[in-house]
């Protein structure tokens, strides 16, 4: 029964790096869409330059922090699992 | 991942206080925030004269530069949040950068200290509401139809408490995951100064973060001084 405390443990850490991989790759895309965007307004219209960068900065770190949310959980599952002591003793007991 | 050597931390097992200090190491840093900012702003402030002088005109760069960026957002009605909202973006934004010195602690890479921030948001945000609006703030709640009501309802109600989980998580999540990077990099190859670069990462990601979260209290802000739909 070892074995399968074992298994919750990897799966847990397997779950937590592909998470972060998907939602790391998605948030790359949405803030290359914005990036993309602030830079033709930048190359449309230079004097705009100081305004379109701001912005854009703060759009970027909106979207980057729904990839922090996902690299919270990852670490959680990781190493901060709430229901760790429990399962292993639920397994390991058995 | 081993405890890291924090100089205040050390100060303090000196004193005897070990158990506490290894426990709350945010606690300890942020008394030490607290103190830099205390000290620096009085020091400034000390001799107000008409033409300023170094510190004085440091600190009217800064506090100009977010007031007007404020008005420029909240309008002329939200000049009198620029206390609030200033001291939590000098306060965040010196948490931050103090992680960046070696042997120090940013004690917003905690969640304690980024959740209290977020909540003091959130309590200041119904302030304004309550204050402007009294009882009819309830219909920023609503929504514009009436029949829709029991469904908007709730959600409104998560989507004010999921802000408090996102402004914290936000800036947990990026102290947070810079400082496991650092401590990877330097474990992997600190002798070849690996954490460098991502320290000079740490800078930007403390100004940027720092100033998100004052932005998206200030639109918290504006958004509950407005007139419901």
């Amino acid at each position: 029964m070892e074995a399968k405390a074992l298994d919750f443990f990897i799966m847990c850490v397997v779950a937590a790096g592909f998470g972060l991989a998907v939602t790391a790759s998605v948030c790359g895309i949405a803030q290359t869409l914005g990036l993309r965007k602030a830079v033709e307004g930048i190359a449309r219209n230079p004097e705009s330059s100081g305004k379109v960068t701001v912005t854009m900065l703060i759009g970027l770190a909106m979207i980057e922090s729904l990839c922090i949310y996902s690299l919270v959980i990852s670490l959680i599952l990781i190493y901060a699992h709430p229901q760790a002591g429990a399962i292993a003793a639920l397994f390991g007991a058995k | 991942m081993e405890h890291p050597y924090l100089f205040f931390v050390k100060l303090f097992e000196w004193i005897g206080l070990a158990h506490f200090a290894h426990a709350y190491p945010h606690v300890i840093y942020s008394w030490v925030v607290m103190i830099l900012l205390i000290v620096v702003g009085s020091v400034s402030a000390k001799r107000l004269s008409l033409v300023p002088a170094k510190g004085q005109n440091f600190f009217e760069i800064v506090v100009t530069g977010i007031e007007d960026f404020m008005v420029d957002i909240t309008g002329e009605e939200g000049r009198w949040l620029f206390p609030v909202v200033a001291t939590v973006f000098i306060y965040i934004l010196t948490c931050n950068l103090i992680g960046l010195v070696p042997g120090f602690f940013p004690p917003t890479a905690s969640l304690n200290t980024t959740a209290s921030c977020a909540l003091t948001v959130f309590v200041f945000t119904h302030y304004i509401g309550i204050k402007y609006h009294g009882a009819k703030y309830i219909k920023h709640f609503l929504g514009p139809i009436w029949w829709m009501i029991p469904i908007i309802f709730p959600i409104e109600i998560i989507a004010h408490l999921a802000r408090v989980l996102s402004l914290s998580f936000r800036l947990f999540g990026n102290m947070m995951g810079h400082e496991l990077v650092l401590a990877i990099l330097f474990f992997l190859a600190g002798a070849f100064l690996a954490p460098l670069p991502m320290m000079a990462m740490g800078i930007f990601v403390a100004l940027v973060q720092a100033f998100v979260f004052f932005l998206l209290s200030i639109i918290y802000f504006s958004g509950a001084m407005e007139h419901a739909h």
